[in-house]
Order: C-alpha cells, then structure tokens, then sequence
C-alpha cells in the first residue's frame, strides 16, 4: 500500500526514477533521436546493427519509434531496410508480450518513453531482443519455455468443473491483497533475463530438468495459498524438489530487481524453499 | 479422428468456450495470433457486473440488471439474450471465485462491489484494478490443465485467414503460422470465432495492437452477416497518446472521479468559458469549475452512461471551446479523495496514467478525452427463446421494486439449443466482443466481461449438442473431401504471393499499408464516431472508395517468407477496409439517433422504422456492403425514451467534428 503523501518517488529505484522524471521535463518535443536496434534474420542467422533516425513526438515510447520506423524504414546510413519485427499486445504494460533489452536493461517497451531514456537531441537508445530465449526474428524472441513451466507446477486451482457449486471459499482482505500481487505476473520473463541461474535452452526435452524460474516459484506459492489450490500442494512441491526446481536459485536477488509488477519473488522463493525441504523431510520419514 | 471443435480467439470468449467444451469432452484446436494469456481481455479494468446478496437484499434483481442493459443499450439489442446472461451472472461470478480469481474482499471477507455507469446499485465485481487480467489468467489457467490433459491443443502465433465452408456449413479454417508462414487448413465440425473487436479500424482507439477486426472482416465476406455496424462505443474517459489512446477505466468515475472544466457562471445560470483555462488546476477557486455532469444530470452525476457522457464532453470542448487549456481535455478530478483509498482502490490505472504521462492523478486533476473504444455491433447470431414471453412487453422496471420473476436457467435462451449464437453460417459461431448481441446501441460498463463468459459457458454447450445432434453427426469434418480445404489454402497461398511479389524498391508511397491505415483511422474518427451526418459520412464513403483502390495495389516493403509481421499487417489493412465500409454504410443508413450512433440530421430516436438490427451482406461484385433492417426481438421490454433524469432542456446539438482525437 503506497502511503507517502507527496509525488516525490519512493522504495529502491528512487534515483533513477526521479533522474527519469527531470529527463523527461527537459526533453523537446521534435528532436532526433537514434534508435539502435540488434536484429537477426531467424534462426541460426548472424545477428547486425542497424540505426535509425526518429523525430519525437509527445509522450513518444519506444513502440511509436518502432512503429515511425516501420513506415519508412532507412538506417542512418541511407540502407533501405525491412521495418523491424516485434511483438506488442496492449501497449499499457499489462500483457507482457512487448518484453526486450533497452539500453542493457531488460522491460517492456510499450512503458518506456523515449524522454526518460534519451532526452536530449542526438542520444541513442539501444534495443536488443531477451537473450534467454530462441529469436524468431530480430526482437521477437520464443518464450514458450515460460508457460511450459507453468505447466511443470500445475498453476491453476483444481475445480469440479463449471457447473454451479456455488461460491469460492471466503477469504480475508490481507490474503487477497497477497494473493492478488502475486497474481499480477504477466508472464513476460524479465526475472528469467535477469537470473544468472536461468539460461537459454532451445532444446525442449532438457527443460524438464533445467531451473524452472522465479515467475512459476512464485505461481506454484499462489496456488498453494488457495484454498481449493492447496490440493495440488504436494504435487507443486514435488516439481519443486528435483533438479532445476527451487534449489537451483543461487539467490543472486536479480529477478526481483526487474519485475515490473513488483511481485515479491524472493519472498515466494524463501517460502517455497522452506517448504519444499519440509516435504522432503516428511517424504523421506515416510517412506 | 474423433470429433473436433476450432475455437478462434484466445480471449475470455474464446478461452470459456474452450473450457467448456473440453468438459463435455470434445477435442478443442485454440487459435490464437498471440500467446492466450497476452490477449487483449488483460486491458480491462474496472470489473464485472452481476446481481449479488447485497444488492438484492437492496432491491436489486437479476430482472433489474437484464432491464437496465436493455435500456443502457436504447432497445436495439434482442431481450431474450439479455435477460439469460442476466439470470446467468451471479452463477458465473461464483464459477471464477472457485477458479481462485483474487476478487477484492469486504472485512468480513465477502467480494466486494463498486457503483458503474447505468445502474443505481452496486453490482460490480472487481479484483484490483485488473479484472480482465485476473478473468482472463483464471481461464488461462483452466486451459492450461486441460491443455496439460491433451484436450486442448494451442496453436498460438497462427492467424486465422477465413472459414472453410463446405455445403453451406463451416468444416473447418484456413490458417497460417505467422513464424515459418506455413499456410494449411484444419478441419474442423464447429468453428468459434472469439476474435474480439475491431478498435485498429479508427487507427488509435483504447484497444490492443492486434484487434482489428480483420478475422470478422474474414468471416463476414465468405458470407456471414455483420450485424449492427454502426454501434461504435466511443468512451469518455481516455488519456491522448501517441500509439494508443489509453484507457482511464469508468471506475474513476465510479469512485468518485468529477469532471470539470475551468468556467466563469453568468447571472442566467450558463457557463461560459474561463480566461485562465490552462492554468494550473489547484488555483482555479471552487466556483469557478463547471461540473457540467453533476449539473445537468443530477441523478447519475458523473455516473451517467458513457454515450452521454461522451457527448457533453465533446459538446463542452468541440462546440463551447471549454476544453482546458483550450485543447480536446477536460478533467477528470480524484484529488478530493483520500490518497491511500485510492492507492487501494484504483492503483493500477491510476499508475498507468502516472506512468505515460507523468502526473499523479492522486494529487492533480487527470487531462482526459474520448476515444473508440468497443463495437457493440459484430457478426450477426441466432438464438431459440426461452420460457418467459410474457402476453404483452412490460413497462421499463422501476428501480428497487420487486421483480416480476424469479431468475430461473432457460428463461431468456433455451439451454444447449445449437442455433444460439451460431451465425447464419451452419456450424460456425461468434462469441464475445465479436458478435453483435447483447449490448444493442450502447454497451454499459463491466457488461462486456460477463458476455464473453456467458457466451463461452452457456453457448459452448450448443456447440456440443450441433455436434451430437447437427450435421456433423451425420457427415463428420474428418470424412469430407479434401478439395474444399485444398481449394481454400490455394487462395490464400495465392493471396499471399500477389503480396510478396509486390514488393519494389522505389514503391509510391500512397500503397504503403502504413499510410492507408493511417488515413483510414483518422477518416474513420472524424467521421464515424460521436456525431455522424449524411453529408460527412457520404465523404467517408468516397475516402473509403479511394483506400480501397489504393489497398488493391498495396505494396510492401518487405518479401521475407520467414516471421513477416509486414505482410500479416497489409492483409489485416486490405481486411478492415471491408468492416469500415460497413460501419459507414449502417450509419448512413440509420437515419435516426440511437444509444452510440448520434445523427445531427435526425437527432431523435424513431422506433416506427429503425427499431430493427442493421444487418450488413457483403456483396462480392461491388465489394462492399448490402444493408437491410431486419425485425428483432422487443418482446419483453416495451421501449421507453431514454433520459437517465436529465435536466437540461435548452443544450445545443453537438455538430458533426473534423477530428476530436
Ligand atoms: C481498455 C479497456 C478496458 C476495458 N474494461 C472493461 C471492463 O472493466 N469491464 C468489461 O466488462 N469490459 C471491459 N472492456 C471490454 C472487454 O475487455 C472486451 O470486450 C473483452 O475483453 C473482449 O474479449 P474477447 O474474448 O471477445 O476478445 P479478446 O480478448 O480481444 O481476444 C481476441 C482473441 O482473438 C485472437 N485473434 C484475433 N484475430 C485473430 C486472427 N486473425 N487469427 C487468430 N486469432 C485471432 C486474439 O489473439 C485473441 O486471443 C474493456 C476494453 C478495453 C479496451
Ligand atoms: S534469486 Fe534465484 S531466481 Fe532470482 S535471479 Fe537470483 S538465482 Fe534467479
Ligand atoms: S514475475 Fe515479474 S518479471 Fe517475472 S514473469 Fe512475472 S511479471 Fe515478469
Ligand atoms: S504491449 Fe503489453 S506489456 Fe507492452
């Protein structure tokens, strides 16, 4: 709950959002700016460098730029090019799926004004696809291991079906206020960029076995802070346990750097921990 | 090969009818042009309508809800429908509590409710400021175990390019994989569009990038009915932007949010425009803000529904020049709240507007306009009616009084009935935004969400029975002839290789596809939004004329046959020409006012003729549409002007805008 009463930033990234808000009071409107862009045909293709020039308009965030380039695309060296490729769902930085590296840091593009990040006439802005996913082509990157994984810790509540059984269990506010932050994950795989544990594997048959990410640690604690959800509990725990399950974060704290939805993924991954060992203790004095 | 369903369209319609129809236990192939859980339904903010305990111990009735979405929507939608989705809601609500969607809580743990437009009750369910989101990963979730179960099959990144219809009846779908651009065709008994609304058709609207009607546009000239064109939501509360006019959702106004522009009031009582109208909001004294709202509906106040509350907005900055600062914006005021509340409340959008333009709305007046925003209108469907027909229409439903019946299953729509929102294609179906039921002229707040469940949990069922008891059962998909999917998949190879070889180095610029989409959003606003007449809409017509020709001998600018995102975009292009020309040709024709459709040359709504659906037919030799005004259901309801207590008589009519975005 934000409880400061003045517009002044608050919490860890403090500086650097405040140096973002002067940049973007001392941005012009109608200055040039250079967009860099790593691109790559498809698979298996060296990648390039290409810069373009865009005017900028008010309020102008790195999609526009895509979408001012994809209507003439020229490179700064007067090269006729093809317009980009990227993806973009809802422009308001809720579906996740406009997701890429600027300027080194991974994000979504659809957020990130131009008068934040290059402010004044001439400055660069670099864009380059998430490295710990197979491209498609140029920005577009596949991210199906994400879901795959979502899959592994069955995130979803078990229910009897859709006929009328009446409500849901009652639930206090606090549980719903956690539960409904942890529900906010868009699925769009900063935290995996970000880790060091978390690397790119195109081969589907090792995923299995490969560190399965904070965002599905963080889905299989929702559910099993559910109600009805609890019933797969175990079942969580135990994709949690085996090799690229929870102990495989080295706790390098990066993921929860670069949520954007602020999702407590170190707590989720502590949680989980504790109680994956819980249920190997309870397993091994079982059997 | 066991019976199979296409369901096309990964949003909340398309994900409810996947659920439901794996349970019954048919085989579901899901389409979709992006990863389900990115479909647009995340956009959606402020929540889902349904009657409730509380409500009802207040008065409040199912009957209420189906009474005030027939009026909300001026009459022109069929009431039977209506009246079922009503009975349904509540039941719908529990189904995604027991899916774990985290509803906001009272203390005592119960789901909290919010006041929305068009009602007088609170009715509206919400969790966070992210009910679509939150709605939609539930579902997401539910296909996900039923996808993990092998009975549904996800074929995301693959664009739909058109039915295949064999005899009349639709067997399956020609599409193409948007990575390796594989073109095949799946075979299929029943074919669901879910594919949502058309926004990209006004260029910058409140939607996502990838709704832009092309799929309907799709369906629509292989000879399926469009019905309703014309009924294009504009909503009034929207933040300008440069790629896209976001939302700021209804619930501002729900919580309290007041609307207002810096005036100076004159001994009559009227408003007339404020010399410093740009200075800084917090300077302007308490009598110097003309809440036109508050003052000309007293009874709804800023809750007023949104065609009405576009349309002042627009008459106070178009036709009064009050905008403030002298611009298209008014303000959308919540710094009377307690900032913590709102935090609470409305985080999310609030953050979305601090985070694109850069003010704290908790602490400064939000600059707001209206923007297009959802299409009442869509793909024509069918329905049986259910077991209450009563001997005569009843009078509007007084507010808070009892009902005249008891909610029951079956009493708008008969359950599993296989016509129900099937088009007037055999076998192929339209669910969620991308049909035209429900919401007839206008569609209220948080009634959107609720019809793409409805229609996925209660239509999916008559998908099952056509495949049980329709023709399917006699002539499955799997036994037909290859040629009808061959024949499909040929024309649309051929499509896309006339769009390859287009591709030139020195290209006019008048057949980039940018450029055509460009000029056909801003026609389309100028003309087809929130004031249309005769005269600039016969322009319209003769712009679309114009694009036409010039998409036909589109160009582009790039002939890669790996990911060419170019390609999908012109086609789309060439596509939405066709749902433009409808919407033109409906609003042309409707020669009347009516919920969001708003004629200056016949402001008054007429009954006596155009109490009819608008049913538009692609005629393939002037390619273009046929429009017809077709008998509908007003059965239960007898019309009733629709005025929402408003007191001021003497308003100007708005005039017809060149361009208001
Ligand atoms: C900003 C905003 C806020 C809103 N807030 C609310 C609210 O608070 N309450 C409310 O009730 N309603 C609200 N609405 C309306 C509501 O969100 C939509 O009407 C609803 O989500 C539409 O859902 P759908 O399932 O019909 O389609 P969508 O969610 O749009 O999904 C369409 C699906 O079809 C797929 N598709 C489209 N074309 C093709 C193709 N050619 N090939 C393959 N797949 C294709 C897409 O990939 C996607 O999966 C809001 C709308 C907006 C824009
Ligand atoms: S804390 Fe764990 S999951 Fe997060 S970045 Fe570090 S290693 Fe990865
Ligand atoms: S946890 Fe955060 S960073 Fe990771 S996928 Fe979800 S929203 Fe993205
Ligand atoms: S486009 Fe949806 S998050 Fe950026």
């Amino acid at each position: 709950m934000i409880t400061s009463l003045t517009n002044a930033p608050a919490g860890p990234h403090a500086k650097e959002l405040a140096q973002r808000a002067a940049n973007r009071r001392n941005a012009k409107v109608g200055r040039t700016v250079m967009v860099k862009v790593q691109r790559c045909d498809g698979p298996g293709k060296a990648s390039r460098w290409e810069t373009f020039k865009v005017t900028t308009e008010r309020g102008m965030n790195v999609i526009s730029a895509l979408q001012q380039i994809a209507g003439n695309p020229v490179t700064t060296d007067g090269k006729k090019t093809t317009p980009v490729v990227w993806n973009s769902g809802c422009l308001e930085e809720v579906c996740g799926a406009c997701t890429m590296v600027i300027n080194g840091k991974v994000r979504q593009s659809c957020s990130c004004l131009l008068d934040d990040y290059a402010p004044n006439e001439g400055d660069t802005i670099t864009l380059e696809p998430m490295s710990k996913f197979p491209i498609i082509r140029d920005l577009w990157v596949d991210r199906e291991r994400l879901f795959h994984n979502l899959r592994r810790v069955k995130a979803w509540v078990p229910i009897d079906g859709t006929y009328n059984l009446g409500p849901g269990p009652r639930e206090h506010p606090k549980d719903q206020e956690i539960r409904y932050k942890m529900s906010e994950c868009m699925s769009c795989g900063c935290c995996l960029e970000a880790c060091p544990q978390f690397n790119l594997e195109a081969d589907e048959s090792k995923w299995d076995t490969s560190f399965i990410g904070a965002h599905a640690i963080n889905q299989a604690r929702l559910f099993n802070m559910h109600a009805t959800g609890k019933e797969l509990a175990m079942e969580r725990l135990d994709a949690l346990m085996g090799p690229g399950g929870v102990s495989d974060c080295g706790n390098a704290q990066n993921c929860v750097k670069v949520c954007p939805k602020s999702i407590p993924l170190t707590e989720s991954i502590a949680a989980m921990g504790r109680a994956v060992t819980l249920a190997s203790f309870t397993k091994f004095f079982r059997s | 090969m066991a019976q199979r369903v296409i369901v096309v369209g990964g949003g909340l319609a398309g994900l409810a009818a996947s659920v439901r129809i794996a349970e019954a236990g048919l085989s579901v192939d899901l389409f979709s042009l992006v990863p389900v859980k990115r479909s647009h339904s995340v956009c959606a903010q402020g929540g889902i309508n349904a009657c409730n305990e509380v409500a009802r111990q207040q008065g409040y009735s199912e009957y209420e809800h189906f009474d005030e979405t027939v009026y909300g929507g001026d009459f022109l939608a069929d009431q039977h429908p209506v009246l079922e989705m009503a009975n349904w809601a509540p039941r719908i609500i529990d189904l995604l509590d027991r899916m774990g969607v985290p509803f906001n809580r009272t203390s005592e743990g119960y789901r909290d409710l919010r006041l929305f437009g068009g009602s007088l009750f609170k009715r509206t369910h919400f969790a966070g400021a992210t009910t679509g989101q939150q709605l939609l990963y539930a579902l997401d979730e539910q296909t996900r175990r039923y996808e993990s179960e092998g009975k549904v099959t996800k074929y995301e990144y693959w664009e739909f390019l058109g039915p295949v219809i064999h005899d009349g009846r639709a067997v399956g779908i020609v599409a193409q994989d948007l990575r390796t651009m594989q073109i095949r065709a799946f075979r299929a008994d029943a074919v669901v569009m879910a594919t949502g609304g058309c926004g990209l058709v006004y260029g910058k609207s409140t939607n996502s990038i990838i709704c832009t009607g092309a799929a309907a546009a799709r369906c629509y000239q292989a000879g399926a009915w469009y019905g309703n064109p014309e009924m294009i939501q504009v909503h009034p509360t929207a933040i300008p932007g440069s790629d896209k006019l976001r939302l700021m959702s209804e619930s501002a106004r729900g919580e309290g949010g007041r609307v207002w522009v810096p005036g100076i009031k004159q001994a009559d009582g009227t408003w007339t425009k404020h010399p410093k109208t740009g200075a800084d909001p917090k300077t302007i004294p308490a009598n110097e803000r003309y809440y036109f709202l508050e003052e000309k509906y007293p009874a709804y106040g800023n809750i007023v529904p949104r065609d009405i509350a576009t349309r002042e907005i627009f008459d106070i900055c178009v036709n009064h020049g009050m905008g403030v600062a002298g611009e298209n914006q008014v303000y959308l005021d919540l710094t009377h709240r307690d900032p913590d509340y709102l935090a609470r409340k409305l985080g999310g959008i609030l953050e979305i507007y601090e985070k694109f333009v850069g003010d704290d709305p908790k602490f400064t007046p939000m600059r707001i306009f209206p923007a297009v925003h959802y299409s009442m209108g869509g793909l024509w469907t069918q329905f049986t009616k259910g077991s209450y027909n009563p001997s005569e229409p009843r009078t509007k439903h007084k507010s808070g009084a009892a009902a005249p019946i008891q909610a029951a299953v079956g009493q708008g729509m008969a359950y599993g009935e296989i016509n129900n929102m099937q088009t007037n294609v055999q076998g192929l179906y339209a669910f969620g935004e991308v049909n035209f039921a429900f919401h007839g002229a206008n569609r209220l707040g948080a009634n959107a969400l609720l019809s793409c469940l409805f229609d996925g949990l209660f239509s999916g069922m008559s998908v099952v029975n056509y495949l049980k008891d329709g023709a399917p059962s006699k002539a499955p998909a799997e036994g037909l002839p290859s040629q009808p999917y061959d024949d499909s998949v040929k024309a649309e190879q051929n499509r896309v290789n006339a769009l390859l070889n287009s591709v030139t180095p020195n290209a006019e610029p008048e057949t980039n596809p940018y450029a055509i989409h460009k000029e056909l959003g801003v026609e389309m606003t100028a003309a087809c939004t929130v004031v249309k007449s005769e005269a600039r809409l016969k322009q319209c017509l003769a712009k679309l004329g114009e694009l036409k020709d010039r998409a036909s001998r589109i160009r582009l600018g790039d002939n890669a046959s790996w990911t060419n995102q170019t390609l999908s975009y012109a086609r789309a292009v060439q596509d939405m020409l066709s749902v433009a020309d409808a919407i033109a040709q409906g609003s042309i024709q409707r020669k009347e006012s009516r919920g969001a459709h708003y004629r200056t040359d016949f402001p008054e709504r007429d009954d006596a003729q155009f109490l009819k659906t608008t049913v538009a037919r692609w005629d393939p030799a002037s390619r273009g549409a046929l429009i017809a005004f077709e008998e509908m259901d007003h059965t239960l309801i007898k019309p009733a002007a629709r005025t929402y207590g408003k007191v001021d008589k003497t308003s100007k009519k708005p005039e017809p805008a060149a361009s208001h975005t």
